[in-house]
């Protein structure tokens, strides 16, 4: 076989069957695979959830993860959000002419490995080839069905609630940031890019927060703002509870960032009612050590997110806009 | 307490030291004190859109006591871009073999005919850089293309336009040009000053200080304020962008009024001098010459405020090898953003503010860039004091 992807392996004959059977299924293959039918029976499922996202990251190898990582744990990372146990996963490949068959392979072991933390399987799947300048490398596209194992949505946090944040802020973002620039830093930042299965699965069996969001892209400003606008209650956020790495704060201040808006891959928002707020602080303390109580739920400002500074000062942290950087998932 | 803050700057000083709570909170202590003692209320001009957005953002006005205002200045170069100018840029964007590169925020400004953003989206291209000197990777790339870079920006980023320049000419590339829009501060101060309609009294300035930017006088040294204290009565303090530098800053200020004192003062002494970079200064001159009169969005024509390319360097100027359209634009009629850099209103006293007027879609110079006034007001709020 050709050490570089070909048009050919794109032309649903021969040669894109061998791409599959020896490539793929040799990394992600499994029962339901292996039976390689036009659509996959998953049986009868309870509560379902289900949830779709494209990664076109640049670039596809970034310290702290990879392609492959970040779109089994965005996708899976959705369904977790909303008290979703990850089950099955479409993976489709969009990938350009000449990619090299190293890199893919890497990209298959990453989507093992993260399937693997998740307790998740690929159970359908596509790959197109387009030719070179068409695509930027290798884009994915991942839907993901998971089984609801617990009842969360923004609609239930009240006044009151407790805001926990569960690690330090805007690693991917500035990760893929430093990357692309080529910035050269004394610690190189790695990405938050992180299944959070693992940590929801054991908050899920000593609590039920009201809700939980990751910080994606919009970062943690646009959870909170979201937030803010759907129950129309304030969130008082303590500014120095919310912890930055002080390579990423280097980053943002070299480059005008503010931490609160850049992008996340493995961090979330949570609302807990206040007699559950110490136990789910020991919870996503023992997965990050940064993780905090950041705020409380008010009504003082209905719809609006309040930061206040540690010298006593407030003011509103808006929704983020603009063109903050394309590309990061 | 500050004489600590002088040793060696790295980064993370910048959210240890300089945004220390202890030393903001003691800083406003301080300054509350002074503040006693003055017979009449200042109100201090922060000169520059740096220091506008410090002060939004930090909430610094909440610390401050009520006889201690702040007039927010025109010294964002974003803000103060007339619409003609950035027509230029969206018309230059939009010719075929034109690759146009500026900084940041200028690419969502909206001229006339729409934005850099807008020509992007119609097929231009547009490309947004950190440093000046990216622009020569972007025209040794593209050798078919004219690469333009939009010069913007106040005495800090000019040297950095000059030296782009100087290495084009070195380097013997005929595809860069550059289209100038440098301005310089005191100029703009003067104008603050001196402008007066004769027949109404009470819209005379209500500038009593200024807070001087300090990157500005690490190229062009504090000297540039001295005719303040001088001529004007007017005492000016120049301060770094850091909560701690700022608040410093004022305390400085008030300390000269309850002294009796009026003189222009360094607050940044850990890299501003008298004389400022002369090297930097040098490399302006051997480019630039200053042009009879340019327009300020909101302020109108200002004599000497900013520059050009020398005659000798026509061949990059994209002014002149472009035929680019020459009239004014005015500025919208309900926008009062003339009044705001004048001290006159605050931008909450605006009709169309955060109505018709908002960051997405601004009617007015200060609602333009995070650096304006009423963008920052927009963005961060205005919050009152918190009560403990």
């Amino acid at each position: 076989m050709n050490k570089t992807i070909t048009l050919a392996m794109g032309n649903g004959g021969v040669e894109n069957s061998e791409l599959i059977q020896k490539v793929i299924y040799r990394h992600l293959g499994n029962d339901i695979l292996a039976k390689a039918e036009d659509a996959t029976p998953l049986g009868a499922l309870q509560n379902l959830c289900f949830t779709t996202d494209s990664f076109t990251v640049t670039p596809l190898f970034f310290k702290g993860g990879d392609i492959g990582k970040l779109s089994v744990a965005g996708a899976c990372n959705d369904l977790a959000m909303m008290g979703a146990k990850p089950k099955f996963l479409s993976l489709s490949f969009i990938i350009e002419e000449g990619f090299g068959l190293r890199e893919f392979e890497k990209i298959l072991r990453s989507i093992k490995k993260e399937l693997t933390l998740n307790e998740a399987k690929v159970v359908t799947g596509d790959t197109k080839v387009v030719p070179r300048g068409s695509c930027d490398g290798l884009y994915i596209n991942m839907s993901a069905i998971g089984e609801r194992v617990a009842d969360m949505s923004q609609n239930r946090i009240q006044k009151g609630d407790v805001l926990l944040l569960s690690g330090d802020m805007a690693r991917h973002g500035a990760a893929i940031f430093a990357a692309r620039e080529g910035i050269e830093l004394e610690n190189e930042i790695e990405s938050d890019c992180k299944s959070l299965w693992p940590v929801v699965e054991e908050l899920l069996g000593n609590l039920t927060p009201r809700a939980m969001r990751d910080a994606t892209r919009g970062g943690v400003a646009a959870v909170l703002n979201e937030w803010a606008m759907a129950t129309n209650l304030c969130m008082e956020i303590q500014e120095q509870n919310c912890s930055v790495d002080e390579s990423v704060q280097g980053i943002c201040e070299i480059l005008g960032f503010e931490p609160f808006m850049l992008a996340n891959e493995g961090t979330f928002v949570m609302a807990v009612a206040p007699k559950d707020a110490d136990v789910a602080l020991e919870i996503l303390r023992r997965h990050n050590d940064k993780a905090a109580i950041i705020g409380r739920i008010s009504d003082s400002y209905p719809g609006r997110v309040v930061l206040k500074s540690s010298w006593g000062t407030r003011r509103f942290l808006d929704m983020p806009s603009g063109e903050i950087l394309p590309r990061i998932c | 307490m500050i004489a600590a803050l002088e040793a060696r700057v790295e980064l993370r000083d910048l959210y240890d030291r300089f945004r220390d709570p202890k030393a903001i909170r003691a800083l406003a202590k301080e300054i509350e004190r002074e503040a006693q003692k003055l017979s009449k209320p200042i109100n201090i001009m922060e000169v520059c859109g740096g220091h506008t957005h410090t002060i939004m953002k930090y909430g610094l006005l909440q610390l401050l006591p009520e006889n201690i205002r702040f007039i927010h200045g025109p010294g964002c170069p974003v803000c103060i871009m007339p619409k003609e100018r950035i027509d230029h840029a969206y018309i230059l964007a939009m010719q075929d073999d034109v690759i146009l590169c500026t900084l940041g925020d200028m690419i969502k400004v909206p001229g006339s005919r729409g934005s850099l953003q807008d020509a992007r989206s119609r097929g231009a291209d547009v490309r947004f850089v950190y440093s000046p000197l990216d622009v020569l990777k972007i025209a040794r790339e593209n050798p078919n293309k004219k690469v333009i870079f939009f010069a913007i920006g106040f005495e800090t980023t000019t040297p950095m336009t000059a030296a782009l320049l100087q290495k084009a000419i070195e380097e013997g590339m005929e595809n860069l040009l550059l289209h100038i829009n440098h301005v310089t501060v005191p100029e703009v101060m003067r104008e603050l000053i001196d402008s007066r309609d004769e027949h109404i009294d009470s819209y005379n300035n209500q500038i009593d200080a200024f807070l001087g930017p300090s990157h500005v006088s690490v190229i062009a040294g504090s000297k540039i304020y001295e005719e303040f204290p001088a001529r004007y009565g007017r005492p000016v303090v120049v301060a770094g962008f850091e909560p701690v530098d700022v608040m410093e800053g004022v305390l400085m200020l008030v300390r000269q009024f309850a002294e009796g004192r009026c003189e222009v003062e360094v607050q940044y002494r850990r890299s501003v001098t008298r004389e400022g970079n002369k090297k930097a200064q040098e490399l302006i001159d051997r480019y630039f010459v200053k042009r009879e009169l340019f327009k300020w969005r909101g302020l109108g024509n200002i004599p000497k405020s900013a520059w050009r390319l020398r005659e000798e360097f026509s061949a990059y100027d994209a002014e002149r090898i472009y035929t680019l359209p020459k009239e004014e634009i005015e500025d919208h009629k309900l926008c009062i953003c003339g009044d705001i850099l004048r001290g006159m209103a605050k931008p909450t006293e605006c009709q169309v503010f955060g109505t018709a007027c908002t960051p997405a879609k601004p009617l007015g110079s200060c609602m333009v860039s995070s650096e304006g006034a009423c963008a920052a007001y927009y963005k961060y709020g205005n919050l009152l004091k918190e009560v403990e």
